[in-house]
């Protein structure tokens, strides 16, 4: 679960790592009424999604997606400035290189005082999947983008691993601090923030905590200039304030439905959709059916044990994007039986008078009884043995090459 | 022989009295696995029922494995709870007898809980933990097996083939493979979907290497992190018995959660093509197509002179 910038910085500056004075606002006039309060000569007026790439992305109208302004992130000289980008910026369409050509609408500004910058280094906290421990980052190329740094110049990213038995040890925050040339005031302020940031990570069950860039400014103070947060959704059951952070706009309508219901849905581009138990044999169907030719509309695992009130919010939901052609179901059954699927799936079809080819493919625990309560169905479903069969069916039953 | 679960381990369930464990120990007796009773705190001296007998419930793993001398505990306890139900049975399989095998079904657990059970596990050098979000392990018999977690019993058949993945679903789905060319299984791993997990592919690649039941290996991976392209690495220098692999999602966007926590492809990393090329260069034969596991497997079996 991703949260914005301005939630970040809070969540940091509550946990005692040094951020500027910030303001989140949602319309220009409380804009303007931060830039007074904030008494600041110089702010940056940040575009506030959960995307990257902001302060080079691109300010578009969303109805006439005429061009408005460069930059989601500005920084305003002027009180006349900060109205000037906060009302290019809201309501108005963020393209950046992660949001994909739709963009996303900005409905949140964050207006943070400026600060004297000597250095620019990057910063990140995450858990590190092959030494099954946290890990911590650091680089004194900051600003940029640290794909390229790790791609180009290796070397200048330096790494520690926390066990978690003992935690972050001092020498551990001193070397890194050290490897990143700081010294005097700006070694101990490093330190000092950097046990303040992995308590917080800890307590917050973060997955990922980025600064880029974390700042040393003219006083040798280490500031956090940007806060990139995003949390562990496991963890969800012991942190009630995470519903308040939580911003729907930036989730997918449908998706957030379907985890609802017990059911996890990712939405595709193409046009067969699919209903599958397991994660990776969802995975394993939506990769058959482009390898015959047709290309998955979604993924969709209905779990381990589906009823059939749970199949049929899922044939719903499939059937909500518009470019559904046709629809291949996939289950193996363990726990789950194939006789209660196949009641599912004819019950979905009929409540739903489902009108796209209906392919499916069952095996497994009472297989036998699942496809013979298909076979006395009236409707228009496709029983096949196995996934190859299935795909290649609904493939050629939508009219593509197979 | 088998590996890590022999057919007649002893076994325990922490959380029987859930509804999850109690369901899934009866299917366990049914298939014939040596349950030996089960663990819930705050129950000791109850009893369960499971397939019309009576087995006793201790309060702490500690008393439940000095009672039953168990080989293996198998956890259905709900997410917040799974990270210590880890510990506790780390530490008493390793104060009572030294050595023991954890297997943890649930799935949803804290990430960072894992890294501390991970982390305790690995201070014990005789346990082994299998899992999280995993279907479990199953080391089938002539007559019944040791069926420890929740995949259908009724699919499997002993032999020669051991199986390793990430997922479960599409583990029955290989099992069902090598069914279709008539080879049975030595013993089905699922090591579990999660970023952070116990037993890896290498510490299964090296057991089946030194297993003699074993001939043969099929790998399933999926996107995310690059333990499927260490694992080929490492098979290529280590493992002589052939070994036939699979990787689910080339069509996943990246940067999405494909339902499995740690499925995501991250950076421009973690992607099925990646793992697939790794695979191809470490002489492990693939299949693009789950349904073609069992062609492809009877294909390397014969190169092997197996079949």
């Amino acid at each position: 679960m991703n949260i914005h910038e301005y939630q970040g910085k809070a969540l940091l500056k509550a946990n005692g790592v040094p951020v500027l004075e910030g303001v989140h606002c949602t319309s220009v006039e409380q804009a303007l009424a931060a830039y007074d309060k904030l008494g600041s000569k110089v702010v940056a007026v940040k575009s506030q999604i959960h995307a990257g790439g902001r302060g080079k992305g691109t300010l578009y109208h969303p109805d006439s997606k005429e061009h408005v302004m460069d930059g989601g992130v500005k920084i305003a000289f002027s009180k006349d400035e900060v109205e000037q980008y906060s009302s290019h910026i809201l309501g108005n369409l963020l393209v950046t290189i992660q949001t994909g050509d739709e963009g996303k609408i900005v409905s949140n500004l964050y207006i943070e005082s400026g600060c004297e910058i000597e250095h620019e280094y990057y910063l990140a906290l995450l858990v590190d999947r092959d030494n099954k421990a946290v890990l911590i980052m650091a680089s004194t190329e900051g600003g940029m983008d640290i794909e390229d740094v790790a791609h180009n110049t290796p070397e200048l990213i330096h790494k520690i691993t926390v066990d978690p038995n003992s935690g972050l040890l001092g020498f551990q925050k001193r070397d890194l601090g050290m490897a990143l040339g700081l010294s005097g005031t700006a070694l101990k302020s490093f330190f000092k923030m950097l046990g303040s940031m992995y308590d917080m990570f800890v307590s917050n069950d973060c997955a990922m905590v980025e600064i880029n860039p974390l700042v040393k400014n003219t006083d040798n103070e280490i500031i956090a200039l940007d806060a990139k947060v995003s949390f562990d959704e496991n963890a969800e059951f012991r942190h009630k304030n995470w519903d308040n952070l939580r911003d729907l706009s930036e989730e997918e309508d449908v998706e957030i439905r379907a985890k609802e219901t017990g059911l996890s849905y990712v939405k595709l581009d193409g046009n067969i959709g699919c209903l599958v138990n397991g994660a990776g044999l969802a995975m394993a169907t939506m990769d058959v059916i482009k390898l015959y030719g047709g290309e998955p509309a979604n993924f969709l695992d209905v779990g381990g044990g589906a009823n059939e009130e749970q199949v049929k919010t899922a044939f719903s939901i499939i059937l909500e994007d518009p470019n559904v052609k046709g629809i291949l179901v996939n289950i193996f059954g363990g726990i789950m039986r194939c006789d209660i699927i196949a009641r599912g799936v004819i019950a979905a079809t009929e409540a739903l008078s489902l009108e796209v080819p209906l392919v499916v493919r069952l095996a497994g625990t009472n297989v036998d009884e699942g496809k013979a309560i298909l076979a006395s169905s009236t409707l228009n479903i496709h029983s096949v043995d196995d996934l190859a069969e299935g795909a290649q069916k609904i493939v050629s039953l939508i009219g593509g090459e197979a | 022989m088998a590996i890590w679960i022999e057919e007649d381990a002893k076994v325990l369930v922490q959380g029987i009295t859930g509804k999850q464990g109690h369901f899934h120990a009866d299917k366990m007796v049914e298939y014939g696995t040596n349950i030996v009773g089960g663990c819930t705190p705050g129950k000791g001296g109850q009893s369960v029922e499971l397939q019309g007998k009576e087995f006793p419930v201790w309060d702490s793993m500690r008393e439940a494995i000095a009672a039953t001398d168990a080989d293996a505990t198998v956890i259905y306890v709900p997410p917040p709870f799974a990270g210590e139900a880890i510990m506790e049975a780390a530490e008493a399989f390793d104060a009572v007898k030294g050595e023991g095998v954890i297997v943890c079904i649930t799935e949803g657990i804290p990430t960072l809980d894992m890294v501390k059970a991970v982390s305790y596990v690995y201070n014990r050098p005789g346990i082994r933990l299998i899992g999280p979000n995993c279907p479990g392990i199953i080391t089938p018999g002539e007559t019944g097996g040791a069926k420890i977690g929740i995949m259908p019993g009724h699919i499997h058949a002993k032999g020669r083939i051991g199986i390793v993945s990430k997922s479960g679903t599409l583990t029955y789905e290989a099992v069902a493979q090598t069914m279709s060319i008539d080879e049975g299984q030595s013993t089905c791993i699922g090591i579990g979907g999660d970023p952070v997990n116990g037993t890896g592919f290498i510490e299964c690649l090296a057991a089946f290497e030194a297993d003699e039941q074993t001939e043969a290996i099929v790998m399933i991976g999926e996107i995310g992190g690059n333990a499927e392209q260490e694992a080929a690495a490492w098979a290529a220098k280590n493992v002589t018995k052939p070994i036939v692999g699979f990787v689910a999602g080339a069509t996943a966007p990246p940067g999405k959660r494909m339902g499995h926590a740690g499925a995501i492809i991250s950076g421009g990393k973690g992607t099925a093509e990646e793992k697939f090329a790794a695979f191809e260069a470490a002489g492990i034969a693939c299949a693009r197509d789950p349904s073609e596991l069992g062609a492809v497997l009877l294909e390397s079996l014969k190169k092997a002179g197996l079949r």
